[in-house]
């Protein structure tokens, strides 16, 4: 379990840094890219999905790239939530579920018996479909998954909420107000604050759940942009009803149809010259 | 011909509305008049300094301390017990237990409060009391200790089950937002969702207070019927109830200021669980038009 802490893309050595230097080191280290570049972050083989006797997710195999972004797209029902939700075991909780097959995250297995499920989602963190901010304070709601580190360094929290704002592109926009409920914030604020409370724990993953929605148009592009932009140290996958946003900002792309992985492939490849019928059925607007 | 027939009905609809506020009029009205009238002969400054209460000795004095620190004294045990008792069987029903288990529990434990209360009196003052007399040689048979225990219990379901309510109703996005971060379930319970819901478990701990107030027969029983200004709970006290009971019950004539003394009493009890009340309805509505 160490070492899935210890790959995240901003370790903890980078605690004491100032925020400027850890926003270049980040942005300009050129050595992270090439080693783990080869490497798969996240691999799936024969997973299969069941909610009591029914199947969800029938067999699939995948594999994704560090560093990437992974839409997943097909009609509502096909098994694309259920699966993203796999990677970091969202799915437990629901009572009669099942899975089989093997889930793979830097080389480990985190379905392993052993593998600690807070651990687990330090590494890979979720932001949903609908904007979720606590009921807390704007600072509070980005400073929660430190606190329940048990990080008590003031300093140190105020820096890494700093960051993670900036990061999420909504410190110009709050960094007056902190103290301000989270909940008066818009829906894209809210959306874009809900992104820097799952960066400001520093995972290495971070999948999304149909994040716009629930938005405007307006707050869909910059939550877009964000995304776009946050490739550069997160691997992202992304569930999302909407073509046009997955040919837009993903690298590849899954179509799921009944619970099977129709199609995995570039995301241009999909969308000019899919293989299969079905998915150009379904991209093309024939059906879904 | 239907017309008439939906006009009937709607009249009628509205007849038993407006009898039941009539006879909460009534009630404060009569309240109103004969507690008037017994502060024409006692001034209220005697009434809330004065700190004994013998209306009924030779030696008459009027004050309501004594009454008011029993009802308290008994108030402030029930909560003692009822509080953290409820509220960890809300957090374990609405975080930890399964749907099933819940299903079948929460029903269970609202039965505590379907046991007559008489039950519930007699219980303290023949089980509990002999059992902490054991520990406690000193406690008098008829005590503040037991009686407030036994009133703890039976205002659990209270606590339980509408905090149980509140938590349950925090919605699902916030709880998987914080597992998502990490976080396990206990610091979900206690950092996410009993925040969200702190209105609802405050309106259901004020719920549960105004309860143990009015409460009568568990106190008349098991507590005594001395009045007395003390905090002590050992010894006999009566409250502002018990008074009640044993005046209605009493050879006291009618229209004599002894007789009067229940309505003071009465009014002084009215006023609080009515302010306490209020304060809840006003939480409550605070707290829906947060979440709608």
């Amino acid at each position: 379990m160490e070492s899935l802490f210890i790959l995240g893309t901003n370790g903890k050595k980078n605690y004491n840094n100032t925020m400027s230097e850890i926003m270049t080191e980040k942005t300009e280290d050129p050595k992270i890219e090439t080693p783990i570049e080869e490497k798969y972050k996240l691999q799936t083989k024969d997973v299969n999905v069941f909610y009591g006797d029914f199947q969800a997710i029938k067999d699939v195999s995948m594999n994704i790239k560090p560093r990437s972004i992974t839409a997943f797209i097909g009609p509502s029902g096909c098994g694309k939530s259920t699966f993203l939700r796999l990677f970091n075991r969202m799915n437990d909780y629901i009572e009669d579920f099942k899975m089989e097959g093997k889930i793979k995250i830097d080389d480990i297995n985190i379905y392993k018996k052993k593998i600690q499920l807070e651990q687990l989602r330090k590494e890979v963190g979720m932001v949903f479909q609908k904007p979720n901010p606590f009921p807390k304070s704007i600072f509070e709601n980005v400073a929660y998954g430190l606190k329940i580190q048990g990080i008590k360094d003031k300093k140190l929290i105020a820096q890494r909420v700093e960051k993670a704002l900036v990061q999420a592109d909504l410190w110009s926009e709050v960094k007056d107000n902190l103290n301000k409920s989270a909940l008066t914030l818009s829906g894209g604020q809210q959306q874009r604050l809900c992104i820097a409370r799952t960066l400001a724990v520093e995972p290495s993953i971070i999948l999304m759940d149909e994040p716009t929605s629930a938005l405007d148009p307006i707050s869909t592009a910059k939550i877009e942009e964000l995304i776009y932009h946050l490739k550069k140290d997160y691997t992202i996958i992304i569930v999302t009803h909407n073509m046009q946003q997955a040919s837009r900002i993903s690298d590849y792309t899954a179509f799921f149809y009944m619970g099977e992985l129709i199609e995995f492939d570039k995301t241009k490849k999909i969308f000019t010259n899919p293989e299969k019928k079905r998915t150009e059925n379904y991209i093309t607007g024939r059906f879904g | 011909m239907r017309k008439i027939k939906e006009l009937i009905i709607e009249k009628s609809l509205l007849s038993s509305a407006l009898v039941t506020i009539a006879v909460t009029i009534g009630i404060i009205l009569v309240l109103a008049i004969e507690a008037f009238l017994f502060f024409k002969e006692v001034s209220i400054f005697d009434f809330f300094t004065d700190t004994q209460w013998t209306p009924l000795f030779t030696e008459k004095h009027y004050g309501i301390l004594p009454l008011l620190s029993g009802t308290l004294l008994t108030t402030f045990i029930a909560i003692s017990v009822a509080l953290p008792i409820g509220l960890s069987i809300s957090i374990y029903l609405s975080e930890y237990a399964p749907r099933s288990f819940r299903k079948t529990i929460k029903p269970l434990l609202e039965l505590l409060a379907a046991v007559p209360s008489v039950v519930y009196g007699f219980f303290a003052l023949v089980v509990v009391t002999p059992y902490l007399q054991q520990f406690m040689p000193s406690l008098s048979g008829f005590n503040s200790l037991s009686a407030g225990i036994v009133m703890g219990i039976m205002i659990i379901p209270f606590v339980s089950s509408l905090s149980e309510d509140a938590l349950f109703a925090v919605p699902k996005d916030l709880r998987e937002a914080s597992y998502g971060m990490g976080a396990t379930r206990l610091q979900t319970a206690f950092k996410v969702v009993v925040p969200a819901a702190s209105s609802g478990i405050i309106v259901s701990i004020i719920l549960a207070i105004s309860r143990a107030i009015g409460e009568t027969m568990i106190v008349a029983i098991a507590a005594g019927q001395q009045p007395r200004l003390t905090l002590d709970p050992t010894v006999p006290v009566e409250t502002i109830t018990a008074y009640i009971v044993q005046v209605s019950l009493g050879d006291v004539q009618h229209g004599s200021l002894e007789y009067r003394t229940i309505f003071a009493a009465g009014i002084t009890l009215f006023v609080f669980t009515f302010l306490l009340n209020t304060l809840s309805f006003r939480i409550r509505k605070k707290y829906r038009e947060k979440y709608e």
